[in-house]
């Protein structure tokens, strides 16, 4: 009987083959873009220009990730490649400290605006950075902060999220281990290192994972502070490799560049697939 | 909820807190501010001085043509984007979740979308459509289509959908997947029993018990159509033709940026901000909901 059930529930012999022609479908569809991009990727320019081009890699692979990684168009690409990076991981952890200290202040201490804090910190929530682009421009113009890293990143870490998710979090740990913690005399600061941060590290990873890829994929931001092509992140100088007016683009180089600008996150997200799934439930909620 | 184990003094959680108000602070308060104050002066063309105009900024931008037009982009987009990316996705979760093995793999393969930035993908949808290298458009022309979204606006809009739902539909997957492997076995088997065929049981059945999660999507894919999707749009058609894919975000952009109208640009940030400010109340609202569920 309750294989019978069962049978009626999940799909077996025919039924079972056609659900799997369906996903693979599916997924070729939805893969298709990428694989025409590697094909893109390898094979030569006239090949790309006199229409269809082909559906199977060429023999142009070495060549073209060798000019695109050190000549680009602009700049090379392992130049981009480095400023992404710098910029995506300078946002992920500089998120992610700032978040483990104000969290751990607002969980473990009452003082004086406590609330008033909490409150501000929560309004950032709100407002991408899209919505102040004009203003948050001036002020880092003011700086002096165009063309450098800490203007690529310092914007992007005022947010609100980690603080949040790291609220939550500490709020769960038992009461008992800072009242052991009280009792032999740690200080509040031994506390956060000794328990509070090792208790977090599943967390921190997940938020990193996300992290890095939301720092990784950001374009309207470096687009507008990043004049000089040398600071140029791979996201944005894709587009600045398409030449104005009527020139023909250099596809092979640029669907090249593409492919190199999505194999970071992608190894990022495939390789800690469990964490990036739990960092994504846990940021949204 | 609070701590009954607390530390003493003051000094030390301020010194913690510090960095997160300063950033805070610097770079998102006094500009918020700014956007805020600036949308009330009309700046002179020299950008010597500024003349305060009150709400006349506003006033001018409610009545004006362009932009209530951006506003119906705006809605038009982000419908369509929203639709194509979860409809695609409950459909595989739903397909995925009838297999036992294997859907692991494909799962691993339907992630990968989500990865690829924005701007990234646009640049991938504009080459398998450019109106002279690209695959699907030469495809399209051997079936009698011309496709030119250069020139036609549906076929832009069109582009820019697909392009900016592409992504998403990894990321609808992965939540509608889980929604559905949580769904009790013993409740899909009683149905069975009962004699209900799958898609009965689908549309009775597994679709209310997945509306916590499709109404949660429906607000976040808003949200990320309204603001993330400005990579895709700028690398395929830059807003055009005739403003057809100019949606808010992308406005505020190309009118203090490129047009350097930052009187109207600030007041459009303004806009955007109560438009964010509603987005996010009824997201906390349903997650409150979600959390006592």
């Amino acid at each position: 009987m309750a294989r019978e059930i069962h049978g009626m529930v999940e799909k077996r012999g025919a039924g079972l083959w056609l659900t799997h022609v369906f996903m693979i479908i599916g997924v070729l569809i939805i893969f298709f873009p990428i694989w025409l991009a590697f094909v893109a990727s390898t094979v030569t320019q006239p090949e790309i220009v006199r229409p269809p081009m082909p559906l199977l890699p060429g023999d142009q692979f070495v060549e073209n990730y060798t000019k695109a990684l050190f000549s680009g168009v602009n700049v090379p690409v392992a130049t981009m490649l480095f400023n992404s990076l710098i910029m995506a991981i300078g946002i992920a952890v500089g998120k992610i400290v700032i978040s483990l200290l104000s969290a751990f202040a607002i969980v473990y201490f009452r003082f004086p605006g406590r609330m008033i804090f909490f409150w501000m910190i929560f309004l950032t929530l709100m407002l991408p950075v899209e919505v102040r682009i004009v203003p948050t421009y001036e002020v880092v113009a003011g700086f002096g902060m165009l063309n450098s890293y800490g203007g690529l990143i310092f914007p992007l870490i005022a947010s609100a999220t980690a603080t949040f998710l790291f609220r939550q979090f500490f709020l769960t740990i038992p009461d008992e281990l800072a009242e052991a913690a009280r009792v032999d005399g740690a200080s509040p600061m031994r506390f956060f290192w000794d328990i509070v941060v090792p208790m977090s590290r599943t967390n921190v990873a997940a938020l990193f994972v996300i992290l890095f890829i939301y720092g990784w994929n950001q374009y309207l931001w470096p687009l507008l502070i990043t004049t000089d092509p040398e600071m140029n992140t791979i996201v944005m100088g894709i587009k600045q490799m398409f030449p104005s007016g009527d020139d023909t683009a250099d596809w092979p180089v640029i669907m090249a560049t593409s492919i190199l600008a999505m194999i970071p996150p992608v190894i990022v997200v495939i390789s800690m697939q469990r964490l990036f799934i739990r960092g994504l439930v846990d940021s949204e909620k | 909820m609070e701590k009954r184990v607390i530390f003493r003094g003051w000094l030390l959680p301020a010194l913690l807190i510090a960095p997160q108000v300063l950033i805070s602070a610097v770079f998102f308060f006094y500009p918020a501010g700014q956007a805020i104050w600036q949308s009330l002066f009309i700046p002179d063309p020299f950008g010597l001085s500024s003349q305060f105009v009150g709400l006349g900024n506003f006033e001018f931008l409610l009545s004006d043509r362009f932009y209530r037009a951006s506003f119906a982009t705006t809605a038009v987009f982000s419908i369509l984007v929203t639709l194509c990316s979860m409809i695609p996705a409950l459909f595989l979760a739903v397909i995925a979740d009838r297999l036992i093995k294997g859907s692991g793999v494909y799962r691993t393969m339907l992630i990968w979308p989500y990865a690829v930035a924005p701007a990234i993908a646009g640049v991938l949808w504009l080459f398998m459509f450019n109106t002279r290298v690209g695959v699907v458009s030469w495809y399209l022309g051997t079936l009698g289509y011309d496709w030119n979204h250069v020139l036609n606006g549906g076929e832009a809009m069109g582009l820019v959908v697909v392009a900016s739902a592409w992504g998403r539909i990894s990321y609808n997957f992965l939540f509608f997947f889980a929604a559905l492997q949580a769904v009790p076995r013993s409740v899909i088997e009683a149905a069975a029993i009962d004699g209900a065929r799958f898609w009965k049981r689908f549309w009775t059945i597994v679709l209310p018990l997945l509306s916590p999660t499709t109404f949660f999507l429906l607000v976040v894919n808003v949200v990320y159509s309204f603001f993330e999707t400005f990579g895709v749009i700028h690398t395929i058609t830059s807003g055009g033709p005739q403003q057809s894919t100019t949606i808010l975000v992308y406005k505020v952009f190309s009118d203090g940026f490129v047009g350097q109208d930052l009187g109207s640009s600030s007041a459009q940030s303004v806009i955007l901000l109560v438009v964010v400010g509603l987005l996010t109340i009824i997201q906390f609202k349903f997650v409150e909901k979600r959390v006592h569920y």
